[in-house]
């Protein structure tokens, strides 16, 4: 049963890393179990909760969805890579603490990404816009209020800040 | 003066490492290729009812990258050598009295599969990839036998789930206080109405997961496992493989959700990953996929109820008659805990003064039922309330004032129901003011003023409805909990508690208990959560219990604590304790600033060494402390700065709260618009208002799930036909109000020291009542209509009641004498043999009769 391995670059919040996995490996199984960046959680491995999604090129993607060897020309960013520069929260990072937007914190990942690329493409949301920002994430715990003040309250810290180094547009 | 901390929308000390990805679930455990951890899966029978005749694994033994192919013989056979009692049952963890016919599954199967999703066989490979593709080479022969799927077939029992159950009854309890047939039989108005619930599930974004480690030189078992009970699983997991209990740890690490699913214990995995970690010599993890959450994890909800109530002009209860029947499904490992808390629960604030119940527990070929967040409240709440609705479209009343016509009054607390709870202890009410939180939602939501909006949109061709549903909450079960805490020569503060962690922000609520308490700064707090190592006796995470029953352990634990540290500066500051005060971690002369002395150094007075390693504990040598002439650790103490303390309450905290839900209804498509929520909820005292508020969110949209999405669709066959996230509809942020307005009541329950009660489930135990109450009032506009019984609802569900009930505003309320066929001859419950109520079993419409009509 030994399978075809690809050596594989894979370039994640600025650093590359080397790996060597079979076509059939996702690129969330790679990102957490080669790589052992285990902040991208997988939720239901079939694209719908949004738990492992991770910005390639700064769109953001079901990382449960996509192979590993399909994100070879991309630069990734996970949650990983949302802090600032100094290693201090980052802007979305912060406002879900300020905002409680998080209580399992399981599904926070997918919604820290989602909202940096959300705030990239919308630097200041109406409230509307906040939410569609995050409508298509599932968070069974905090029944989202939170979260859609946490995409407001970023927007602020952001414009405030700056946007993030290291993410792209 | 520290600033009190209990009671402050303190931010959260977890979230930090979480929002940077460096939390810790349990499939983030032992990753990479240095660890050399394997990989299990499970097959799983893809039918409902089936003797198994053959597995066949021949294909499966000699692949590359496969360790281990274990099926039932393979139990029996590893049972054989070690005398552990792998090839038993799994344990039901609470048994019963009335369960008569409990029933668990094997950790593989047997000779028989009773559900989709059973598990059947176990492999474990270099990775679960290969791990899959091994699974897919295993045949197994089934010879199929009919299912049993949903309570009516169960009932019917023209199948049987278990041989030797008949009926498939496993159950059958029955309470009461008074006479609820006879004052029902001399009530001025009576009613009839039949309830149905849906199957739902918990579905936490996490799904169950373990990890195991064999260590072989300790002769150790270390367990993760995303658990709501780390000590259950370890007594479960020792006992299983036949180890001490000494001799295995279980580690609860960050868990990404439970909401009551990850009570039961052990899982097959539980067992199968320990053994596979020890008879491999390798780390072996298991994290379940979504699908298999669906089909091998729990569910609950599905309930159906025949309600008989006999009340005044008023609406006041005279007499109140309740039969229903639970699906359990194929097991009853967590025993009759929802039906015993729906039976008991559903009396909510009132009390109706005559009331009998009894429910049946049946099986059925799917998924068994364990409890899911509210465990059988919000059916008993539904009950209820849709009860007070009904009474007060009978008596043309308000809604709110029928309700308040039965409340119990703030004076008559304790408030003994007459009935025995969940816990084996008396039904008894410790404090609260339900008049005053009615008068809190009707003014937060806008109740007085409704008919004028209703007016206002009336003309705008829209259709509005208001619904409310009060609710009571036992919360904070027995029988423990206890804490353990360390002062570091450092001055951390270093808090364990047994009890698990599932995101309801343990680590800052409890540190806030132990900086007021211990007078030190939050920072200097660290609370650890679900480890065996750290603290061995616990109970769970579950029921609402954590904030008062670890709140109050560390609560005394810290006590303790301080106690000691006081003594110890007394004598160090040759002070008396009572002149002694602890601000930010310093201990201090009150009135003299000069006399000070930091926590950290009295834990190094604490503890007299022979060895200093450093200067701090230099100040702690035998040459430096202590009196010649005494012992340098007197008898009755202990070295080091440390307290442990348990709390054992008596009985059940018991909040409570009252929802109000806005909604419109489309006159076309039936759609369902939230347009306004409203909650008052009193948990007593509050620890963390941020956190509490965080709760209700959640489980305000738990529970909009619960009434409008959310059901398990079940075919004949037994197949559950929506195994997934794209067919189990959960809300997005699209389906939630957009806000929820909340105020809250404090009434201190006298039970424990902080005045605190659960709060954890109290957001989705009244949803599937408001909606109902609510959409009801929108397709009436006021007046007589449509009846919801069942719930949840959707738009093509609501279409179709508008299509069979006629349109709104005619009345269709059916009439007639009660017990037309509904209800059997005789009196129900006589004894365990009795017969039970054979009332449809399906939602049908509220029948009512009038006094003189009764035979």
């Amino acid at each position: 049963m030994s399978e075809e391995l690809h050596a594989v670059r894979l370039r994640v919040n600025g650093t590359s890393y080397d790996v060597r996995v079979p076509a059939r490996r996702l690129l969330s199984d790679a990102l957490r179990h080669d790589l052992g960046l285990t902040g991208t959680h997988v939720g239901c491995e079939h694209g719908v909760c949004g738990a492992c999604t991770v910005l390639l090129d700064g769109t953001p993607v079901r990382s449960c969805l996509m192979f590993a060897v399909s994100a070879i020309d991309a630069e990734i960013t996970t949650v990983e890579g949302l802090t600032n520069d100094d290693g201090s929260l980052g802007p979305v990072q912060q406002a879900f603490k300020e905002c409680h937007g998080l209580q399992c914190g399981f599904c926070t990942p997918g919604f820290l990404t989602t909202v940096t690329a959300g705030l990239a493409a919308n630097p200041d949301p109406s409230r509307e816009e906040a939410r569609e920002i995050v409508a298509g994430n599932l968070c069974r715990c905090t029944g989202y209020q939170n979260i859609v003040a946490a995409v407001q309250r970023a927007a602020a810290l952001r414009q405030a800040q700056g946007p993030a180094e290291g993410v792209a547009p | 003066m520290t600033t009190k901390l209990f009671g402050a929308k303190v931010q959260r000390v977890e979230d930090d490492r979480l929002l940077r990805g460096a939390g810790r679930y349990v499939d983030d455990l032992a990753v990479g290729p240095q660890a050399g951890t394997l990989h299990a899966a499970v097959l799983r029978s893809p039918h409902a009812h089936a003797r198994i005749r053959d597995i066949d694994v021949e294909a499966v033994l000699d692949l590359d990258g496969v360790h281990a192919v274990w099926t039932y013989d393979d139990l029996v056979e590893m049972a054989a050598q070690t005398s552990a009692p792998l090839a038993e049952p799994l344990p039901l963890l609470i048994p019963h009295p009335a369960l008569t016919h409990g029933r668990t599954q094997y950790a593989l199967a047997r000779d028989e599969v009773n559900h989709v999703g059973e598990a059947i066989a176990f492999v474990v490979a270099d990775d679960r990839y290969l791990a899959e593709d091994a699974l897919s080479l295993i045949r197994v022969d089934y010879e199929f036998l009919p299912p049993v799927v949903g309570i009516e077939a169960s009932r019917a029992a023209e199948h049987l789930v278990h041989d030797d159950v008949p009926g498939n009854i496993g159950a059958r309890l029955e309470q009461g206080t008074g006479d609820a047939a006879g004052a029902i039989a001399a009530a001025p108005h009576r009613l009839e109405l039949d309830l149905t619930v849906e199957r739902s599930a918990s579905m936490p974004l996490e799904g169950r997961g373990v990890v195991a480690r064999w260590d072989p030189d300790q002769g150790r078992l270390q367990v993760w496992s995303s658990t709501q009970t780390s000590t259950g699983v370890r007594a479960a997991v020792a006992a299983k493989l036949g180890l001490d209990l000494g001799s295995v740890d279980v580690i609860t690490p960050d868990v990404g959700g439970g909401f009551g699913v990850k009570i039961n214990h052990p899982w097959p995995e539980e067992v199968l990953v320990p053994l596979a970690a020890r008879v491999l010599g390798r780390p072996v993890k298991f994290v379940e996929d979504r699908r298999e959450h669906f089909v091998s994890a729990a569910h609950e909800r599905a309930q159906v109820h025949h309600v008989e109530v006999g009340f005044d002009d008023d609406g006041r209860l005279l007499g109140l008659d309740v039969t229903f029947w639970h699906d359990h499904g194929a097991y009853t490992p967590y025993g009759l805990i929802v039906p015993i808390i729906t039976s008991t629960q559903l009396l909510g604030p009132y009390k109706p003064q005559n009331y009998h119940v009894v429910f049946e527990s049946l099986y059925t070929n799917t998924v068994m039922v364990t409890p899911y967040r509210g465990a059988g409240r919000p059916q008993g709440c539904f009950v209820m309330e849709r009860t007070m609705d009904a009474i007060a479209t009978y008596l043309g009343k308000d809604r709110a004032d029928v309700r308040a016509a039965n409340f119990i009054q703030p004076d008559e607390f304790p408030y003994d129901q007459g009935l025995i709870f969940q816990d084996g202890r008396e039904l008894e009410y410790d404090s609260g003011d339900y008049p005053a939180s009615l008068a809190k939602i009707k003014a937060l939501v806008g109740w007085d003023e409704f008919e004028a909006f209703r007016a206002d949109m009336a003309a705008q061709g829209r259709r509005v409805g208001i619904g409310l549903a009060c609710y009571v909450e036992g919360t904070g079960v027995g029988p423990y909990e206890g804490a353990h805490i360390h002062v570091e020569t450092s001055g951390k503060v270093k808090v364990a508690t047994g009890l698990t962690t599932q995101g309801q922000g343990h680590q800052t609520a409890f540190a806030q208990i132990v900086a007021d308490a211990l007078g030190v700064p939050l920072e200097d707090v660290e609370v650890t959560t679900g480890d065996t190592r750290r603290m061995p006796y616990a109970v769970g995470t579950f029921a609402s219990r954590a904030a008062v029953m670890s709140g109050s352990a560390v609560h005394l634990a810290a006590g303790k604590v301080r106690e000691k540290a006081l003594r110890i500066a007394a004598d160090a500051l040759e002070a008396s304790v009572d002149d002694l005060e602890i601000v930010d971690g310093v201990i201090g002369v009150k009135g003299s600033p000069g006399a000070t002395i930091d926590l950290g150094t009295i834990a190094v007075l604490s503890n007299p060494l022979r060895y200093a390693f450093d200067e701090k504990s230099a100040l702690a040598t035998q040459f430096t402390v202590g009196d010649p002439g005494k012992p340098p650790v007197a008898e009755d103490d202990e070295p080091g700065l440390e307290g442990r303390d348990f709390y054992s309450p008596e009985r059940s905290t018991f909040a409570s709260g009252m929802h109000s839900v806005v909604v419109e209804t489309d006159p076309d498509t039936a759609e369902i618009r939230i347009l306004r929520y409203a909650v008052v909820h009193d948990c007593g005292h509050l620890i963390n208002p941020m956190i509490v508020e965080g709760q209700i969110h959640g489980g305000v949209a738990q529970g909009v799930g619960g009434a409008l999405y959310e059901r398990m669709v079940y075919d004949d066959a037994g197949q559950l036909l929506n195994a997934s996230f794209m067919d189990f509809l959960m809300p997005y942020v699209t389906e939630v109000p957009e806000s929820i307005e909340i105020d809250h009541l404090e009434t201190p329950s006298p039970l424990n020291p902080l005045g605190i009660k659960g709060a954890g489930e109290a957001g989705v135990i009244p949803s599937a009542a408001v909606f109902a109450s609510a959409i009801e009032d929108a397709e009436r506009g006021g007046g007589g209509g449509l009846t919801i019984t069942s719930m949840p609802i959707s738009p093509s569900e609501l279409f179709a009641l508008r299509q069979a009930q006629g349109p709104v505003g005619e009345g269709t309320v059916v009439e007639g004498p009660i017990g037309e066929g509904t209800v059997v001859e005789g009196p129900i419950g006589e004894g365990v043999e009795g017969p039970i109520a054979e009332g449809p079993i399906a939602g049908g419409p509220i029948v009512e009769t009038a006094g003189k009509d009764r035979p």
